[in-house]
């Protein structure tokens, strides 16, 4: 194996999504690990903006085309396949964000070679790559290995820091513009820009985020009543934003907001990779729910294994009750 | 409107989960299977579409412990029809599933279709290749993330809102025949009363069809699987709740949060 490692960029709207620079970050160790270099490709239409923070790459292949300007991913995929079949990377890293979802799969399908999802770690072990992965929303990890060349491995967010991956010097820049574009039955309309009106959950110091163990609307109650006594606001996994007892604009992670308040407290949230993305930055976690394996307790600093329905509402008194203590004092 | 759902059972993970003695696989003793959550939300767009625009929606599924609950309950929710592939093996790795899969979609004479909808991930999918392998060995069109699909009648153009990051969603037009990864439905998937589940289960039938073993790359081999280390682990704090409570009001204190 001799072979680059490449690392195709996640691009929205002409911006560089922050889990580029941690795919960059472990492609950088992988590839001193190889004794190989680092490749980031990056597809797309007027691209020169983005290229100023790659440096930790040893070369950016950057592929312009008017055809690449929207995320369609099967166009990108073909693309990125083309350029794997004549140049011979030894592995293809791609950030599982919304907007890549489908290229790496879709990359594999069209090479015939193997991709593996929701990576961790990737390292060389006894001439193979071996990929760390997570199962089952977080509470299994595997260990896969495959010899084959190129693999492909989707890396679920929060790999590396993304300051690992950031620099603010471009590297050798090669321009890609003959592509072999493939005719597309799918064609970008418009973007919907997320409905403005609700508060900014990201700009909150406390957010009580409630999962699916919040079991019905009207528990949501018990939730922001606490929200309310630590002077912060509510917001949700994906299954109660489904649900559609809160809005959109209150969903945390990988499709919605990220968050990084002074207190999250995460109630019946069990902890999938996707939410946690959103919320892995806050000062303090507090993760209260009835199951002690639940991964969220991995991400949380204290961890409290009961019912929601009876945690909640006691802290919430607890609370009140201090701060009349305390009001007494001062009188 | 043709609409096929490609349906899969996935270990309910709400139930503790243990690692088998050859530490390469879940123990099953005790695994509980339940409908994977996304494939429900597409279940739930595809009887969306056949309200609005008349057609027929038909269940695809290999066969697993517990399919046949899901099935019923498919079926009493407005589903046409369920067929179940018998003896796929998920070891047989994803390229061999969907060789089975397409033929099955002709044993059981489930095309032509216009739509393939299936969940956008499986919780126990090491590389949730079926959607795309699928869409590329039928050689139709492919988005995952969707969580909106809607059909024109008047001008027949058939639109798809994907999920992007922070709440943003981008609105893609996509020609038919398509294999789509629902994310989410645009309604919460509906709920089926058991009583009709029964009646399902009198009245109704699912057929299951056989095809044979496809040979495929080999499968992605699992080396071991573990839980994840408790490295960097959560305090945990203990007590009846009151007590509790305390404890933790002492922690938001010491962080200068009261
Ligand atoms: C492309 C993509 C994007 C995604 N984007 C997002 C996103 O932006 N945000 C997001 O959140 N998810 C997202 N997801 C979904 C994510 O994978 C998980 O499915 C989701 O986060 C699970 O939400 P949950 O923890 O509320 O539910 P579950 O995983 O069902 O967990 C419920 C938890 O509640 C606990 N519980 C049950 N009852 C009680 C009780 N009475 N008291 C205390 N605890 C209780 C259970 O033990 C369990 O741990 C995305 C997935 C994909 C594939």
């Amino acid at each position: 194996m001799s072979g680059n490692i490449w690392v195709v960029a996640a691009l929205c709207r002409g911006r560089l999504l922050d889990a580029t620079y941690e795919a960059v970050a472990l492609g950088r160790e992988l590839a001193e690990n190889l004794g190989t270099k680092l490749e980031v490709l990056l597809l797309g239409h007027e691209l020169k903006d983005v290229l100023g923070t790659l440096g930790i790459a040893d070369a950016v292949l950057c592929v312009e085309h008017a055809a690449l300007a929207d995320p369609v991913p099967e166009v990108h995929a073909h693309v990125v396949a083309r350029l794997a079949g004549t140049r011979h990377p030894q592995a293809i890293l791609v950030p599982q964000t919304n907007v890549t979802w489908e290229l790496g799969s879709l990359v594999a399908g069209e090479l015939g070679v193997p991709y593996v999802n929701s990576c961790t770690e990737l390292r060389m072990v006894e001439q193979t790559l071996e990929a760390h992965t997570v199962l089952y929303g977080g509470k299994v990890e595997a260990i896969v290995r495959t010899k084959h060349a190129p693999s492909i491995f989707g890396l679920v967010s929060g790999v590396r820091a993304v300051e690992k991956g950031y620099a603010d010097h471009a590297p050798a820049t090669e321009r890609i513009t003959e592509v072999d574009v493939q005719p597309t039955s799918v064609q970008l309309r418009r973007y919907l820009e997320p409905e403005a009106g609700d508060i900014d959950i990201s700009k909150e110091e406390v957010l009580v985020g409630v999962g699916r163990g919040i079991e019905t609307r009207d528990n949501l109650e018990v939730s922001k009543e606490l929200a309310d006594v630590l002077g912060g606001a509510i917001c949700g996994s994906r299954p109660v934003i489904d649900q559609g007892w809160l809005p959109l604009s209150r969903q945390v992670g990988k499709s919605g907001a990220t968050v990084k308040p002074k207190l999250y407290i995460a109630a019946g949230i069990s902890g999938a990779p996707e939410h946690v993305e959103g919320m892995k930055g806050s000062g303090l976690i507090i993760a209260i729910n009835s199951d002690p394996q639940a991964p969220i307790f991995q991400v949380a600093h204290y961890g409290i294994v009961a019912k929601l329905l009876d945690v909640l509402p006691a802290l919430t008194e607890a609370i009140r009750s201090r701060s009349r203590r305390g009001m007494k004092q001062y009188a | 409107m043709k609409i096929v759902v490609l349906l899969k059972m996935v270990p309910d993970v709400v139930e503790e989960l243990e690692i088998a003695p050859d530490g390469k696989s879940l123990d099953t003793t005790y695994l509980r299977m339940i409908l994977n959550d996304s494939d429900n939300h597409a279940l739930e767009e595809a009887l969306l579409l056949k309200e609005r625009h008349g057609g027929k929606v038909c269940l695809l599924a290999p066969d697993a412990p517990e399919v046949d609950d899901a099935l019923f309950a498919a079926l009493a929710k407005g589903a046409d029809r369920a067929v179940k592939i018998a003896g796929i093996d998920a070891a047989e790795g994803t390229r061999a599933v969907v060789a089975r899969i397409v033929q099955a979609l002709s044993t059981a004479d489930l095309l032509p279709a216009d739509l393939i909808l299936t969940g956008a991930q499986a919780i126990d999918d090491l590389d949730g290749l079926v959607a795309p392998l699928l869409a590329q060995t039928l050689r139709w069109s492919h988005l995952s993330v969707v969580n909106q699909v809607r059909f024109d009648a008047s001008t027949g153009v058939t639109t798809v809102t994907k999920e992007f990051p922070g709440g943003l969603r981008a609105e893609f037009e996509i020609k038919l025949p398509a294999v789509l990864g629902i994310q989410s439905a645009e309604k919460p998937p509906r709920y089926v009363p058991v009583a009709k589940v029964r009646a399902a289960m009198k009245s109704l039938q699912i057929d299951s069809t056989t095809v044979p073993i496809a040979a495929g790359m080999p499968a992605l081999e699992i080396q071991s699987m573990a839980k994840p280390s408790a490295a960097g682990h959560a305090e945990m704090l203990e007590g009846l709740p009151e007590a509790v409570a305390g404890k933790l009001c002492d922690v938001l204190a010491a962080h200068g949060l009261l």
